[in-house]
């Protein structure tokens, strides 16, 4: 007990203290003097269009990001469960890019989509696509998503598979007698059970796309071009360790974790919930 | 079982196959280019099939290689890394079976309080309060350092109530059996607890490896020297430089020594890692 303790104490509350105390300081540029502003840098940073900015890329990026991983498993997982031969091979085929960092996995695509070098830029060229992720906005969000989602699909399918065993068979095979059709049945019966797995995903795949891909962010576009894909944990990251404005940076910080636990808050009522339905 | 035709079942394994293509195709690809040469990478596109150049680009890259582009040895990235998961997960389990043996079996004051202090910072990953945990960590001298490196990443609390779900589970019989048998409470822990938490232990190593390997934000505050880097970040600095200049077919070795490595725990531990991992989250 008391080593955690002591742990979580130096390496998370005092922190925290740190951060919510220098949120309210202002440094002037030198870092001589500093003053207590109560909440003027949040009010700075809300009011900061750069920082609007980075919350509508964050929204976008993680939106897209989930849903495509999300959309991508359910149809993996689904079918993994109709072929009944080969499906512990397909689960290990399918499972391994998790073990890849996410700043790797946006490196990998990034190979792959490399304008000068990248194979895979070059047939979208031979296409007639102009592809070039490193001067146009939205090309370089796209690759981020498709690095981002392409390493979550193995979570995703592996709860979605999961999910998918929980639902009873008894209940398919009545609607099945009932004349329901494979497609009837999947929305009507299979994904509406399959509802608390998704909405778990859902949190579980924004929480990811909010804070684990700082890797392929700072990897594979570093916020740019322009800010176009700079994301709220890259701006945290930007302003506080490379334009060293402490008290914004911290500020941000604040924001974050309030979102965090926002989150966090959803997501225990959900599981309270579900224990409910037993 | 309904029946299904074979139509379906084909279409089913069609969608399957190329799932997989897709997802297994970065890693594939970056394969193949590690066994290319240089110009054969540089002029696009790359076959699809391996070169001939796989033992000669390993061999350079393994000897040398990557030492002259990264600034390190690649035994010492490795090193370095590994050092860094198998802490994080050593660690954490540690810290974290003890908190839960605690919580669960003792009664002291303040027992809530201090779980509620640990079980907060439940989803609060590093990423949100990495500049005022870097500030303590320079207070405490802990930058270039493998504690700096290991012991933050350690304060959370997933595991500990992983930990507890389990322990709860654990009947009351069991406990007062133990007790009249005259077993002391490190007794019971050692003798009791960890042979049956040990599937938990297997679970939780496996994620929590992952975990560690796979980190990116953090190595890369903490460690300003190269002999500190883990391969990940020495990976993505190799990537950095100008791309005309990059010697591709060593970074592509690298990066093949930075995946498969965690793949490799991933899929021989398959089993524990599945069970842990949807476990876990519940």
């Amino acid at each position: 007990m008391a080593p955690q303790l002591a742990i979580t104490l130096v390496f998370f509350y005092w922190p925290a203290g740190q951060a919510l105390y220098q949120s309210m300081l202002r440094q002037d540029p030198f870092g001589l003097r500093t003053k207590f502003v109560w909440f003027a840098n949040f009010r700075k940073v809300l009011a900061d269009p750069a920082y609007l900015n980075s919350i509508k890329v964050t929204v976008v990026f993680s939106l897209a990001t989930a849903i495509v991983a999300m959309g991508v498993a359910l149809l993996l997982a689904v079918m993994a469960e109709k072929a009944v031969r080969g499906k512990g091979l397909y689960r290990t085929l399918l499972i391994w890019p998790y073990a890849v960092a996410p700043a790797i996995a946006g490196m990998l695509w990034l190979f792959l989509f490399n304008p000068s070098i990248g194979s895979l830029a070059y047939l979208l060229r031979s296409l007639g696509i102009a592809w070039d992720p490193l001067l146009n906005g939205t090309h370089a969000m796209i690759l981020l998503v498709s690095a981002a989602a392409w390493k979550q699909i193995s979570y995703n399918f592996l709860f979605f598979v999961a999910g998918l065993q929980a639902v009873p068979k008894t209940l398919i095979e009545a609607a099945a007698m009932d004349g329901a059709g494979e497609t009837k049945r999947f929305w009507t019966i299979v994904f509406p059970l399959l509802a608390p797995t998704t909405f778990f995903l859902l949190v579980v795949n924004t929480v990811y796309a909010l804070f684990d891909t700082f890797g392929i962010v700072h990897a594979v576009t570093g916020g740019g071009p322009g800010k176009t894909t700079e994301t709220l944990v890259y701006k945290v990251y930007n302003d506080g360790f490379v334009n060293l404005i402490l008290g914004d940076s911290a500020a941000q910080s604040v924001i974050l974790m309030a979102i965090v636990i926002a989150l966090t808050a959803i997501q225990f009522r959900y599981v309270e919930r579900k224990v409910h339905y037993g | 079982m309904i029946g299904q035709s074979p139509l379906r079942t084909f279409i089913a394994h069609a969608v399957l196959i190329l799932g997989i293509l897709i997802v297994a195709f970065p890693i594939y690809y970056t394969f193949v280019a590690s066994t290319h040469t240089l110009q054969t990478i540089l002029r696009p596109p790359l076959p699809l099939l391996p070169g001939g150049q796989l033992w000669n680009n390993y061999s350079e890259a393994l000897f040398g290689g990557i030492g002259r582009i990264g600034g390190v040895s690649v035994g010492q990235l490795l090193l370095n890394t590994t050092v860094m998961a198998l802490g994080v997960a050593v660690g954490k389990i540690f810290i974290s079976i003890l908190s839960a043996y605690a919580i669960v079996f003792f009664r002291f004051p303040l027992r809530m309080t201090f779980f509620w202090l640990i079980f907060i910072t439940l989803m609060l990953p590093v990423e949100v309060r990495i500049l005022p945990t870097y500030k303590v960590m320079v207070d405490l001298g802990m930058i270039d350092t493998y504690a700096g490196l290991i012991i933050p990443l350690i304060a959370s609390a997933t595991a500990t109530l992983l930990f507890r779900q389990f322990f709860m589970t654990i009947p009351g019989e069991l406990v007062e059996a133990a007790r009249v048998d005259g077993a002391g409470p490190w007794r019971f822990f050692f003798d009791i607890l960890l042979p049956l938490s040990r599937t938990n232990i297997a679970a939780l190593f496996v994620i929590l490896f992952i975990y560690g390997w796979t980190q990116y934000l953090w190595p890369l505050l903490v460690t300003n020297s190269n002999d500190m880097n883990t391969i990940v970040i020495a990976l993505r600095k190799m990537v950095s430089f100008a791309d005309a200049d990059t010697e591709w077919h060593l970074v592509m070795v690298t990066a093949m020594l930075a995946i498969v490595p965690p793949i490799l725990v991933v899929v021989l531990m398959q089993r524990w890692f599945v069970r842990g991992l949807v476990e876990s989250e519940k």
